[in-house]
């Protein structure tokens, strides 16, 4: 049992940081590296390209990660427990 | 704008969702499906139905508002309101729904077995709900007085009726239907007038020739941390303004009952999945209002920027066809203040119904009443008092105003569910102290905020902006507290672990 928890809070932390270290960074960036403030891609400057757009993609594929991950802990908790 | 045209939009949508509600009711015949619809709705229904029920004033006129006069540094607005959806799926959206509990309270009741904490988790489910209300009756003030020229006054007393009479009526089975609707009517009502423009577009009228022909001062409002529109300390208020809707979501009273409609654990979670698509896809669209307001309404900039997104359609296209669009863009923002003004007072009203009112109702009727009408009165409750902050309080901008619910719900709920599912040793003690530091903590900034704020400085960066010492002083008050009051871990700790965390499939003894 608690082994189950200590896997699913491992991944939890682990998607929490991750998102954490992108997201945290990109204002830390902005504030490092002002250039980054006002370099532009195809006319489009690049923090209206994160904040806007790429962020969302990234959001969501960190979320269908997650919930594969969690689902394959489960499962292989289920399977434990039915053979016991 | 055309008012008759925009008045008829607002009217459609306010038959539809009656027409709809009373469908449902029809549907609804017992007390447990008036609740919680049975839990018959399929994870797509449902992530419709949470998404439209979480896209509020805020997310609809409010985010393109605050970017239009801020620049930049808003878009962590939209960014924030759709990350808090993932941080809610891997802390606590399968946990949550395998406690089986409806509200806050109920969870806070059965893991920490204390009717004090539960009575707390009431307080603060009406506060936070009240605050979270408020900038909806200003939204809708907002958008009758922008479309009639009638005082604010009378677009919130609208919203509020229809509400409550549709709450009252109706229950959840009809507001799922109605949520669900409401989603996919505001993505619409927002899009259209944006593929329109980008269609019709002219050399240097779309987003990008905005953006590139901004130069000087304006061009300063296109870069982030850039303190545009008087917002010192741009870099704290950027982090503490993330961790507040990034950690604030999973504390919002109407979100949690919605996940009780899953099935089971597994349904929660991919319902979460879908509604971070839905949103993502959604906040695609107010910057892009935003970028053109800074072309097409520059005077709003310093005034109204609330309506920038009910203006723009018929500044960029007089005639015919810009009425049409704005009478489109009124009535998706009043599904916006109708689906989350609904989805809150059907949680404030659960909790007052719960708490408050169905004992003394017993006591005072000698049981003589039904079950249905006491949570009818607490709906007419639930919408009084931010009825009566409405009137009383000053302007504030609508995402402000939100983000300050969330910075509370942030610095209370948050630690608690957070600790509560996953850490075995906390104890009651700690459950109720961290609730009490965290939420007197950050009511006395939002508090401060609604009634007026300090001019500038870091004392100002402080409250409006609070979450980033608030949530922290929560967490640290639930651990320490905790650590010092072993004796008070709840006895049935280790058996809400196990309901908490196994799988449906499994077969144990769920207490």
């Amino acid at each position: 049992m608690s082994s189950l928890i200590q896997s699913q809070l491992r991944l939890t932390l682990a998607v929490i940081g991750g998102t954490g270290l992108i997201l945290g960074s990109i204002p830390l960036l902005f504030w490092l590296a002002p250039a980054t403030r006002t370099f532009a891609i195809f006319g489009l400057p690049l923090p209206w390209i994160i904040l806007g757009i790429v962020v969302y993609p990234v959001v969501y594929v960190a979320a269908r990660i997650y919930v594969r991950k969690a689902e394959r802990i489960e499962t292989e908790f289920t399977e434990f427990v039915g053979r016991q | 704008m055309s008012s008759a045209m925009s008045l008829t939009g607002i009217g459609l949508v306010i038959v539809a969702t009656i027409g709809i509600g009373l469908f449902g009711l029809r549907i609804s015949r017992t007390t447990s499906d008036f609740y919680v619809a049975s839990r018959a709705i399929t994870p797509r229904w449902n992530a419709s139905a949470i998404s439209g029920e979480y896209l509020s004033a805020a997310s609809f006129l409010g985010v393109a508002g605050l970017v239009l006069v801020n620049g930049a540094d808003m878009l962590w607005f939209s960014v924030g309101y759709t990350v808090g959806y993932l941080m809610l799926l891997v802390l606590v959206a399968a946990p949550l729904r395998r406690s089986g509990a409806y509200t806050l309270p109920d969870f806070a009741e059965t893991r920490f077995e204390s009717a004090i904490v539960r009575r707390i988790c009431s307080g603060l489910v009406v506060g936070i709900g009240t605050l979270y209300l408020l900038p909806q009756l200003r939204g809708a003030g907002l958008t009758v007085q922008t479309v009639t020229g009638a005082p604010p006054d009378v677009g919130a007393a609208v919203v509020a009726i229809i509400v409550v009479i549709n709450v009252a009526a109706g229950g959840m089975r009809s507001i799922t239907f109605v949520q669900a609707f409401q989603y996919w009517l505001k993505l619409t009502a927002l899009a259209t007038p944006i593929f329109i423009i980008l269609i019709a577009w002219r050399s240097g009228d779309h987003p990008v020739g905005v953006l590139q022909s901004l130069h000087g001062a304006a061009a300063e409002w296109a870069e982030p941390l850039s303190t545009a529109g008087g917002r010192d300390h741009p870099l704290y208020a950027t982090y503490s303004l993330l961790l507040a809707l990034c950690f604030g979501t999973m504390g919002l009273p109407h979100v949690l009952v919605r996940f009780y409609t899953n099935p089971d654990g597994r349904a929660a979670r991919r319902t979460t999945v879908v509604v971070l698509a839905l949103l993502s896809l959604f906040y695609l669209f107010p910057p892009v209002y935003a970028i053109l307001g800074r072309s097409f309404a520059p005077d709003l900039v310093a005034g109204a920027a609330d309506t920038v997104v009910l203006e723009l359609p018929s500044r960029i296209f007089p005639g015919t066809a810009g009425d049409l669009l704005g009478a489109l863009v009124a009535a998706g923002a009043f599904a916006a203040f109708l689906s989350t003004s609904s989805g809150l007072t059907v949680a404030i009203a659960g909790v007052i119904d719960q708490d408050l009112l169905r004992t003394r109702l017993t006591r005072l009727t000698g049981g003589d009443y039904l079950a249905v009408n006491s949570f009818r009165i607490a709906a007419l409750l639930a919408m009084s008092v931010p009825y009566v902050a409405f009137r009383v309080t000053g302007a504030l901008s609508l995402a402000d105003t939100v983000g300050l619910a969330f910075a509370v719900a942030a610095s209370t709920f948050c630690p608690m569910l957070v600790l509560g599912i996953w850490w075995r040793r906390m104890s009651t003690t700690g459950a109720a102290a961290g609730l009490i530091v965290g939420g007197v903590a950050a009511s006395a900034a939002a508090l401060v905020n609604v009634f007026g704020a300090p001019a500038d400085g870091w004392a100002r960066a402080l409250v409006v902006q609070p979450a980033a010492w608030t949530m922290p002083l929560a967490f640290i008050t639930v651990i320490v507290v905790s650590k010092l009051t072993p004796n008070t871990i709840p006895a049935g700790t280790a058996r809400s672990m196990v309901r908490l965390h196994t799988p449906e499939a499994v077969d144990v003894d769920r207490g």
